[in-house]
């Protein structure tokens, strides 16, 4: 019994050794973003081994041909406006639609309904949906914001309603009968009581809209408003064949969700294993 | 009280209903919709008439879409398999007795927080200029040129990337799944003089089923999607060889003058990512009711 509590020295070896294939390509970004074009030989030492000088150069003109602050505000707004409204609205259609299913067999087809909208892949709804939004004047962050709320609605409702079974009823009926409505026990009593899958949700949430690209590049393609893999994108063409101007502001796109899970690890990997459990 | 419980359901229906609306707004109605142009030769613009059946007859004759139906499937095919080995292999490293635990837990779930395309642009370096260089200090004739630019091993490349991304997230979920094998099965397994290699397939495995049918739907449905990599390491190319359902769909469809056409091509797109799910579930609940 003694022998198994040993540390495994050979295992642990290998695993740190293994953390090469993680932060190699990250190196190398990092490196080639600090170096100039003339320092880019055409052997492995000329894209991997220190620059001679380490200036943030390639960073302040890659901020500045990216419009770096106004992207990163942009997807900022994006993912934390999702992430409260998809809390708010579906947090309490879980509850609504959970509880409700209990009673009614209405609320649970309605249930099914939403969770089914899982399968539905983004290709079959892109092409109506650009049409749909620009004739709605959605084709913009608004809508963008409106979609990400409606495709994490089956993921999210589904999280909800099978946390509510956790919550005794037993508790909103003490509220009833001190006089209160269902509305008000929902904010008072259910809904703090909810704050684990609240952490989960927004978690799940906020990786997928951070890091999508696909929807606001058809959404809001000819607005000129761009997230920051958006920008990326969109700005190709400009870093031309200079790669250290181009890694600069990948580097740049990288830093906030790399912040992002250094601050929040614990709850990140508990989220997502979460997730995919209860889900 | 009772009166209380009528109040109680209206206040439910008040809730649901907005959302359901919502919901049929911006998710079933384009559905509805992408289905309905999928009988038209609408290009996306201008008028239309419907022509029935054409479009998914055509798709079967259509030697692009072929093409992008055979590299998605080996794409997700091979990428599932090595996903699920290679993150089941990781969880268990990473579950037993080592140390760094979390440490190294965090460092190996780095690639999944990264976006697709910035991770593209920063691997389409590597092989166009990396792996050429390695390829030629070593004379290794096949990666001397840039493999991306090969339509015989691009897709390796993209599969590369995919792989390096996926096995992030499976990893944390089989990680939870072995956590939940208790301590005294693996005792029990010890005494009766189980190895290693049989103690992973006839105690380990079964007991983490649930976790393996959850790693395989999500693993396949995603790599069956895949865009935003093709976007950023070949652009569908060369020659057509690395572009996926998805990707096509977008390019012909939004500026190809396909709307009608690629709509028909999502509506199957759309039937064969919901037939592998439900096969998927149904092999599973079967291997998980056996053991």
């Amino acid at each position: 019994m003694k022998e198994e509590k040993r540390t495994n020295w050979v295992l642990t070896v290998v695993l740190i050794l293994g953390t090469i294939t993680v932060f190699f390509p990250l190196y190398m970004a990092f490196i080639i973003a600090f170096k100039q074009p003339s320092e880019m030989t055409n052997d492995v030492a000329g894209a991997l081994a220190f620059p001679s000088t380490w200036s943030f150069e390639n960073f302040r003109q890659a901020m500045e041909v990216t419009d770096f602050w106004r992207s990163l505000g942009n997807s900022l707004l994006i993912t934390i406006a999702t992430i409260v409204i998809a809390i708010v609205i579906h947090s309490i259609a879980g509850y609504a639609i959970g509880r409700g299913m209990a009673e009614r067999k209405g609320f649970k087809f309605i249930y099914l309904y939403i969770v089914s909208g899982m399968f539905v892949p983004f290709a079959i709804l892109m092409m109506p949906l650009v049409k749909q939004t620009a004739q709605m004047g959605l084709g913009n962050r608004l809508g963008v914001i409106l979609l990400y709320v409606v495709f994490y609605m089956p993921m999210n409702v589904m999280l909800y309603t099978g946390y509510l079974k956790n919550i005794p009823l037993a508790l909103e009926e003490a509220a009833y009968i001190d006089g209160a409505t269902t509305w008000t026990t929902y904010w008072k009593v259910i809904f703090p009581m909810m704050s684990p899958m609240h952490a989960t949700v927004a978690i799940l949430t906020a990786l997928g809209t951070w890091n999508d690209v696909m929807t606001p590049l058809v959404i809001m393609s000819g607005t000129g408003i761009n997230t920051l893999p958006l920008a990326q994108l969109n700005f190709q063409t400009q870093f031309g064949t200079n790669y250290n101007l181009a890694f600069a502001s990948y580097i740049l796109a990288l830093i906030p969700i790399l912040l992002f899970y250094i601050v929040c690890q614990k709850q990140i990997l508990n989220g997502v294993a979460n997730g995919a459990v209860k889900g | 009280m009772k009166s209380k419980m009528t109040t109680r359901e209206k206040t439910f229906w008040a809730i649901t209903i907005p959302v359901v609306l919502l919901f049929f707004t911006f998710n079933t109605l384009p559905m509805l919709k992408g289905f309905m142009y999928s009988f038209t030769n609408y290009r996306g613009y201008g008028g239309y008439d419907y022509v029935g059946f054409r479009n998914y007859k055509d798709l079967f004759t259509d030697l692009r879409v072929g093409k992008s139906y055979l590299f998605t499937f080996k794409y997700a095919l091979v990428g599932t398999v090595l996903v699920n080995v290679l993150s089941l292999i990781m969880a268990l490293g990473l579950n037993s007795q080592i140390r760094f635990k979390s440490a190294l837990r965090g460092i190996y779930f780095v690639p999944n927080i990264l976006g697709g395309l910035v991770i593209g642009y920063i691997f389409s370096f590597f092989f166009t200029y990396i792996v050429p260089a390695v390829g030629n200090a070593l004379n290794i004739s096949w990666i001397q040129n840039s493999i991306l630019a090969s339509e015989k091993y691009a897709w390796i490349g993209v599969l590369i990337v995919g792989v390096w991304q996926a096995v992030a997230t499976n990893t944390i979920i089989y990680i939870s799944g072995l956590q939940t094998v208790p301590e005294d099965v693996y005792e029990a397994s010890n005494l009766d003089g189980a190895t290693k290699w049989q103690e992973f397939w006839k105690v380990t495995l079964p007991l983490v089923i649930p976790f393996l049918t959850i790693n395989l739907v999500l693993s396949t449905k995603n790599l069956l999607m895949v865009f935003d990599q093709i976007m950023s390491l070949t652009k569908g190319g060369p020659a057509q060889s690395t572009e996926s359902i998805s990707y096509l769909i977008y390019r012909n469809g939004m500026d190809g003058g396909q709307f009608g056409f690629q709509s028909a091509n999502a509506v199957i797109f759309f039937l064969v990512i919901v037939g592998i799910t439900v096969a998927q579930l149904t092999i599973m609940n079967k291997k998980e009711e056996q053991l």
